[in-house]
């Protein structure tokens, strides 16, 4: 399992420098010059050439990547443009109310993805099977932008229950699990959680009904096995294929939050990109966008290991 | 992104290869038989037919506003039932679905805004099918170096999740139609071609094609005759089933402000502009994502009940 486990991380390393290419290049694919946004358009030449120099702009693009690289490497994101902070410190404010929210979205999700798969799985084409294929099918096809209105519309406009917008008292930073906080994450989780729930549902509804046409439940039955016992049986087998599945949406919702956050002003990593994209603040940008790959390869590392250990069928090679 | 994994696309192109003429006759018509798909299909015609033809419905203007009638309600819904006209700048009008923040039809604009967010929606996944075809196809049917240097490009790109993806190139590139249609049709071409990549390996292993080499013909011909023809079928299927996806990040990227600018019609961005009014007219402000939803949904049906009429299993 160790060897398997230093191998897999030696096998991240070329997709995370092939991520931070990409990043590297968003800002010279970016049209026009780099130094546009921040000098004034009467700029003498001399004040331009010293700007590109100390920037590192007249390098060529390999020396730039290996400089920039250097800097990534020790967390240097560099610094913003509109706001002239560095890019890691306003990453890291924000970085955990994201996590919050895809945490507790992917854990809803997944929650009611498994009951509605299980219950769908074992009772085919009955009325539940139908009514939770329907459900998965709307949960994968809404814009989960739209849902998120249409909830504060009916939940903070038409009800006045909950709040429509941000993250609750204090600051963004101090976030605490009692009820003045939690009711502003209620909506955001919620419609977070629809894509998740659907992709899950029709995974283990699948799941669930292949392993029940599989020959060793019909020898467990003719065993004399109780449905419960079945059922112990159905889940240890459905188990890794699920979690996967779930680690896989954390993953795509951390990098696909910034709808979610905009249309609810969540303080988190979405709304740094918004205001990135507004001020073409591309240091910003490409820190973010830097920043939450990462966490979706991590994601993907974390869960091939753990499927990995969970199933005993997957080699170890 | 979506549930058709490369491995069932393969087994319907092995399945396929095996068969002639009247198979494609026999996929109409089990789709013919299909009413879910059949609805779906009809739902998305009538929408493409009433974006194109637009200009001549006799709609109101969708650039023209009053604003004295801005964030009208919808008149059959009010509760007054009061549909009457009222006076605008451009004469007396029936607000049908409401108007929105600058007073301007909300019907002329969700009817015109579908040819913009049909357009950004659909022509992605139409060019990663090209694009992500050819390079999969190529990758698959020449294998070893090719191969491996076609896939590993693009195994890069699947370290991002999509909807990061486009926002990160629109983002770069700035906000535009011409670049949310390229940022997103990035996004689509490494699925396509990792599925055309699975589909033409099986294929090329095929006896059909060993034979037609064996007889002297070039890749090209070989490429061209036997595997397109037995690809492209699945290729095809798993490219519709992302067109849901498309419509909504496209529509998406109009959201945040990425894609088309004001005062264009588009669902997206009118989504966005009535934000702000789900106050004083919660209804009329979700129109615009309500057309999202239908057509994100009739894909997504059309494109599963495609799935099943082309699976010869069933």
């Amino acid at each position: 399992m160790l060897i398997y486990l230093i191998r897999r991380l030696i096998f991240v390393l070329p997709i995370a420098l092939a991520v931070g290419v990409v990043c590297f290049s968003l800002v010279h694919i970016a049209p026009g010059d780099p130094l546009v946004s921040i000098l004034p358009p009467d700029a003498p030449q001399t004040l331009v050439e010293q700007m590109r120099k100390s920037y590192g702009f007249d390098q060529p693009m390999p020396v730039q990547f290996g400089i920039w690289l250097g800097k990534v490497v020790t967390g240097d994101l560099g610094t913003s443009i509109a706001t002239s902070r560095p890019v890691a410190g306003e990453i890291g404010k924000a970085v955990g109310n994201t996590l919050l929210l895809a945490m507790v979205a992917t854990l809803i999700g997944f929650f009611f993805g498994c009951l509605f798969g299980f219950v769908a799985g074992y009772f085919r084409d009955s009325v539940i099977d139908r009514i939770a294929v329907t459900v998965s099918i709307l949960g994968v096809s809404v814009p989960h932008y739209w849902l998120g209105m249409v909830l504060v519309i009916c939940f903070s406009v038409l009800l006045p229950w909950l709040p429509a917008t941000g993250a609750g008292p204090g600051s963004s930073a101090d976030w605490r699990w009692d009820w003045e906080h939690m009711r502003h994450l209620i909506l955001p989780a919620i419609t977070m959680s629809v894509i998740p729930m659907g992709i899950i549902t029709r995974t283990v509804r699948a799941l669930v009904g292949d392993i029940l046409s599989q020959e060793f439940v019909d020898a467990l039955r003719a065993k004399g096995l109780t449905d419960g016992g079945i059922f112990r049986h159905v889940v240890k087998n459905a188990a890794p294929t699920a979690l996967a599945v779930m680690g896989l949406q954390l993953g795509y919702l951390l990098g696909g939050s910034i709808l979610i956050e905009t249309v609810f002003s969540w303080p988190g990593t979405g709304f740094l990109l918004n205001s990135a994209i507004f001020q073409r603040d591309l240091p910003l940008l490409q820190g973010t966008i830097l920043v939450l790959a990462m966490f979706f390869v991590a994601v993907n590392l974390v869960v091939d290991v753990v499927q990995t250990a969970l199933d005993p069928r997957i080699k170890r090679g | 992104m979506s549930n058709v994994s490369a491995a069932d696309v393969a087994t319907q192109a092995a399945a396929l290869a095996g068969n002639t003429q009247g198979y494609w006759s026999g996929v109409i018509r089990k789709l013919a038989r299909d009413k879910v798909a059949m609805t779906c299909l009809g739902i998305i015609l009538l929408l493409i037919a009433a974006a194109i033809l637009a200009p001549w419905l006799g709609l109101a203007d969708p650039y023209r506003g009053a604003i004295a009638r801005r964030l009208r309600g919808i008149c059959w819904l009010d509760g007054t039932l009061d549909c009457a006209a009222v006076s605008t700048p451009w004469g007396p009008h029936i607000y049908w679905l409401g108007g929105d923040e600058q007073g301007r039809d909300m019907l002329a604009r969700l009817i015109h805004g579908g040819r913009l967010s049909l357009f950004i929606g659909l022509l992605p996944v139409l060019n990663a099918f090209v694009i992500g075809s050819l390079l999969g196809i190529v990758a698959g049917y020449r294998g070893g170096t090719v191969n491996t240097m076609i896939m590993r490009t693009i195994d890069v790109f699947y370290a991002f999740p999509s909807v990061l993806l486009a926002i990160a190139i629109s983002g770069a590139l700035g906000a535009g139609i011409l670049n949310s249609i390229v940022s997103l049709t990035i996004v689509f071409i490494p699925p396509i071609a990792r599925v055309a990549e699975s589909v033409t390996t099986q294929v090329r292993s095929l006896d059909f094609v060993d034979a037609a080499r064996a007889s002297g013909a070039g890749a090209f011909t070989i490429i061209r005759v036997h595997v397109l023809n037995n690809v492209l079928g699945p290729i095809f299927v798993f490219a519709t089933s992302l067109i849901s996806v498309s419509m909504i990040l496209a529509s998406g990227l109009s959201f945040l402000g990425l894609g088309t600018k004001p005062p264009e019609p588009e669902w997206g961005l009118m989504l966005n502009t009535l934000r702000t009014a789900i106050y004083q007219q919660p209804l009329v402000a979700a129109l615009p994502g309500a057309m999202i939803f239908m057509v994100s949904i009739c894909f997504n049906l059309l494109s599963d009940g495609l799935r099943s009429a082309m699976d010869v299993r069933t």
